[in-house]
């Protein structure tokens, strides 16, 4: 089976490439996970990140044959050769498949991804019928690993001002959230042409999602309370 | 080039559930705490978790804390210590609240309660009817507590290192720890963490077996470090085998699913457990279930054309439970073994999953060595949950108690450190000559030429354990491993890498990883070839029974000379009567 993985190393490369591998034994039900795995024993210097293996962790996060994905998931058997392994566009690019998260990860500190509550606590949970609770179904399942929003045209454009879409997925995880008491100042946060409004349904995100998860409904419903919230 | 050094009041090295508790603790009291993670701190093991965390909320059916605390010690098969079990299940309630208050997304019940559903090892009344004592969200628990935590330390500002790999601990020559040489794995480039407490949650060593439901981070970096430092590793040879691993793959399927109501079947088609446990069948403990499963496939009644697995039927819950309660495990039967678990049954074997052994502690998290006569802390070190023995788990640990471990003496250990800081206000001299053994640690892969690969070793290592130190144990096996791993161990000294680049280079890291693993390998295979009987997790086949007039008591790992000792097991809880060891059956 035939790779072609881009290759970058800033202390020895002055510009990326692409290396071609070739793997001799494909195993039934290897993953591309297992497979890189096998091509970093044949060249140690192969560099990616991965750990759980099965899709919980979101650390083997990248663009495969021109698609997002996480390797752990995706079978080899499944694409098209030579199988083309990028790092996720859009980032800068520490060494390989190795991308620098900070960006995205300022944008998941920014929307307070936690619950505020600004009521005395009871002794007990705090109650939450199934319903409500199931409102948070599509959304708390985020890993993280970052496939949708660098997968996103409005986030290579402003990546500075565009929350992305894995942000603001989680700032609807809390406005959906029933106990949450900061709606107002949640909405008030979002507020201005680019945070939020950047998005246009382009959708690149929900096509990614390893969770099979929807960024572009959570931001339609932000938009939604937004527009209740005004009038 | 000097060495960059930063100084902070706490250490924390591990951002796992243990880490991020201890260090939100910390952070509220403004404690200046520095965490220390290999991996971005959702990226940690606790996001695996999946069939939720145990407390006697009572939302299901009735519940206690006193009835907890008996299901876990008759769990450990009576080698945990029972002040810190009393502790633990006391604390619970108020920890699953605490972290619903957080805002973990837990699945609900009609009444607007926290779900919880049945697990292996669980009763009411002292050894009664069936409980129902794990908190759930969904089957992605741990991801729920995992991320809630990682996000309230966002609140409370706490300084992360992410992606740096913990070499050594510095030690001065009276014994305090004084921080950690921590590497950096960006740019390769080494960083001395100054602390005048350090605090180890580095989790377990799952990557010792070729099969297991453990992520590739899992190589026990904490216990080898504790053990650097001269610190024994308590009750090594009790290795979880979760019963219900995806055979040949691994992956986990929790035992949640038997708490939905799954149940396992033979190539017969017969519900097995019952002859195994016919009171708990399914939900008997996990040493219990695993050993069953074996022994189905040793006398022949495995399912599959090798007849080397048995099969979880789980089609009978019908799509909506399964959609409803175990979505994750659903995803990943999908994904990995593409059949339907609402179709099909699953085949499964048990898995290498925990490490009950560890870092000896008491219930603050202090590390413990022992003196002639009782116990001794080391100064400035502390360390929890899968790294540490405190020991709640003791020789078997019970399905939804780790998440509660992790959480319960994270907070115990942020709240000592807090005293601990209180007294010790200073930041103690640097010792130079042990920051020079620890960069020489980390020089040594710097070395040039030819020799054998890390990749190979580590499958060996995996192969070795799995075939000398699996479920089932004998003497004669376990002498034979031990010689394997000794032999690994001389070898690593001949391991050279060919990349010694420094940005990102993981290969150093793995290299690195590989040094811990033999290390705790070692201490596992010599702890239990040391214990000459079957207790919990360790069944040796030369010694089936359990014997509690020689064998009641914790073993103790020395890596300097290779040499056992052993301490006795506290059987006297804080307030409540001692539950005496009596014979465990389900």
């Amino acid at each position: 089976m035939k790779f072609l993985i881009y290759r970058y190393n800033p202390e020895t490369d002055s510009k990326p490439y692409m290396q071609e591998f070739v793997l001799e034994e494909v195993k039934p039900g290897m993953m591309l996970r297992d497979a890189l795995l096998e091509l970093k024993e044949q060249d140690e210097s192969l560099v990616f990140r991965h750990s759980c293996g099965e899709g919980v962790c979101g650390s083997d996060a990248m663009n495969i044959n021109g698609t997002n994905g996480l390797a752990c998931l995706i079978p080899v058997s499944s694409l098209k050769e030579p199988i083309e392994v990028r790092p996720v566009p859009g980032m800068p690019v520490i060494r390989d498949l190795v991308v620098d998260m900070d960006q995205f990860f300022a944008h998941y500190r920014a929307v307070k991804p936690y619950l505020i509550v600004n009521d005395p606590e009871p002794e007990m949970e705090y109650l939450q019928s199934p319903r409500e609770r199931e409102k948070l179904d599509g959304l708390y399942e985020c890993i993280l690993c970052g496939c949708c929003s660098t997968t996103c045209p409005s986030f290579w454009w402003n990546p500075e001002k565009f929350r992305g879409p894995a942000a603001l997925l989680q700032s609807y995880r809390f406005l959906a959230d029933s106990r949450d008491q900061a709606t107002a100042e949640r909405l008030e946060d979002l507020e201005g042409p680019y945070k939020l409004f950047r998005c246009h349904s382009i959708m690149n995100c929900v096509n990614v999602c390893p969770k099979g998860l929807n960024p572009t409904a959570a931001i339609n419903s932000i938009k939604k309370m937004m527009v209740k919230d005004m009038v | 080039m000097t060495l960059a050094r930063r100084r902070f009041d706490a250490l924390v090295i591990g951002a796992g559930g243990g880490g991020l508790r201890a260090a939100l603790q910390l952070s509220q009291a403004e404690a200046d705490v520095a965490v220390v993670s290999k991996v971005f701190p959702t990226r940690s093991h606790t996001v695996a978790a999946q069939g939720g965390i145990t407390a006697a909320l009572g939302n299901v059916l009735p519940d206690n804390w006193h009835w907890h605390m008996y299901d876990t010690v008759k769990g450990s098969d009576y080698l945990g210590d029972q002040d810190a079990i009393e502790y633990m299940c006391r604390t619970a309630s108020k920890i699953v609240y605490e972290l619903e208050h957080a805002g973990v997304p837990f699945s609900r019940l009609d009444n607007g309660k926290i779900y919880q559903r049945p697990f292996g090892g669980q009763s009411q009344n002292f050894g009664g009817d069936q409980a129902a004592r794990t908190c759930a969200a969904a089957d992605r628990t741990g991801h729920a507590i995992l991320h809630t935590l990682y996000q309230q330390n966002i609140q409370a500002k706490t300084h992360f290192f992410d992606e740096y790999f913990a070499i050594d601990l510095i030690k001065d020559e009276e014994g305090f720890i004084l921080g950690a040489l921590v590497l950096e794995i960006e740019t390769g480039e080494p960083l001395l963490i100054e602390a005048k407490s350090t605090l180890l949650a580095t989790g377990g060593a799952g990557q010792l077996f070729r099969t297991n439901t453990n992520a590739r981070i899992n190589t026990g970096d904490g216990l080898a470090m504790a053990a650097r430092a001269g610190i024994p590793l308590q009750d090594m040879e009790f290795f979880q085998f979760h019963p219900t691993g995806i055979a040949g793959r691994g992956m986990l399927i929790t035992e949640g699913a038997r708490g939905e109501g799954g149940y396992l079947i033979n190539k017969n088609g017969e519900r097995f457990m019952e002859r195994y446990a016919p009171h708990a069948k399914d939900l008997a403990s996990r040493d219990v279930v695993s050993r069953a499963i074996s022994i189905e496939v040793r006398e022949g009644r495995g399912c599959g054309p090798n007849g080397d697995h048995v099969m979880l039927k789980l089609d009978h819950l019908g799509r909506e439970v399964l959609n409803k309660r175990l979505p994750g495990i659903t995803d990943t039967i999908k994904t990995f073994l593409n059949i339907d678990p609402a179709e099909e049954a699953v085949p499964i074997f048990p898995t290498a999953h925990y490490t009950m052994g560890g870092i000896p502690t008491n219930r603050h998290g202090q590390v413990i060595v022992p003196l002639e006569k009782g116990e001794e802390v080391i100064p400035g070190l502390y360390a929890v949950g899968e790294c540490a023995c405190v020991s709640v788990h003791g020789a078997n640990r019970l399905g939804g108690n780790s998440l509660l471990d992790i959480v319960v003496f994270g907070r115990a250990a942020g709240n000592d450190i807090i005293e601990y800081l209180r007294e010790n206000r200073y930041h103690r001299p640097m010792d130079e000559s042990s920051v020079e053994q620890a960069m020489a640690h980390l020089a040594r892969w710097d070395q040039d030429g030819e020799g054998e690969s890390v990749a190979e070793l580590r499958r060996e290592l995996q192969t070795i354990m799995e075939e000398y130190c699996g479920v089932f144990r004998t003497e004669e096996v376990l002498k034979q491993g031990m010689e394997k791993v000794l032999e690994l161990e001389r070898r690593m000294a001949n391991v050279r890498l060919h990349d010694h680049s420094k940005v990102f280079n993981t290969a150093r890291i793995e290299a690195m990883e590989l040094e811990n693993l033999i290390e705790i390998g070692i201490a596992t295979v010599a702890s239990a070839l040391a214990r000459e009987e079957s207790r919990g997790a360790h069944s040796r086949m030369d010694y089936p029974e359990r014997d509690d007039a020689r064998w009641l008591k914790h073993s103790l790992f020395f890596k300097q000379d290779q040499r056992m000792d052993y301490k006795p097991v506290t059987l006297k809880p804080l307030s409540v009567d001692s539950f005496p060891p009596k014979e465990r059956v389900y």
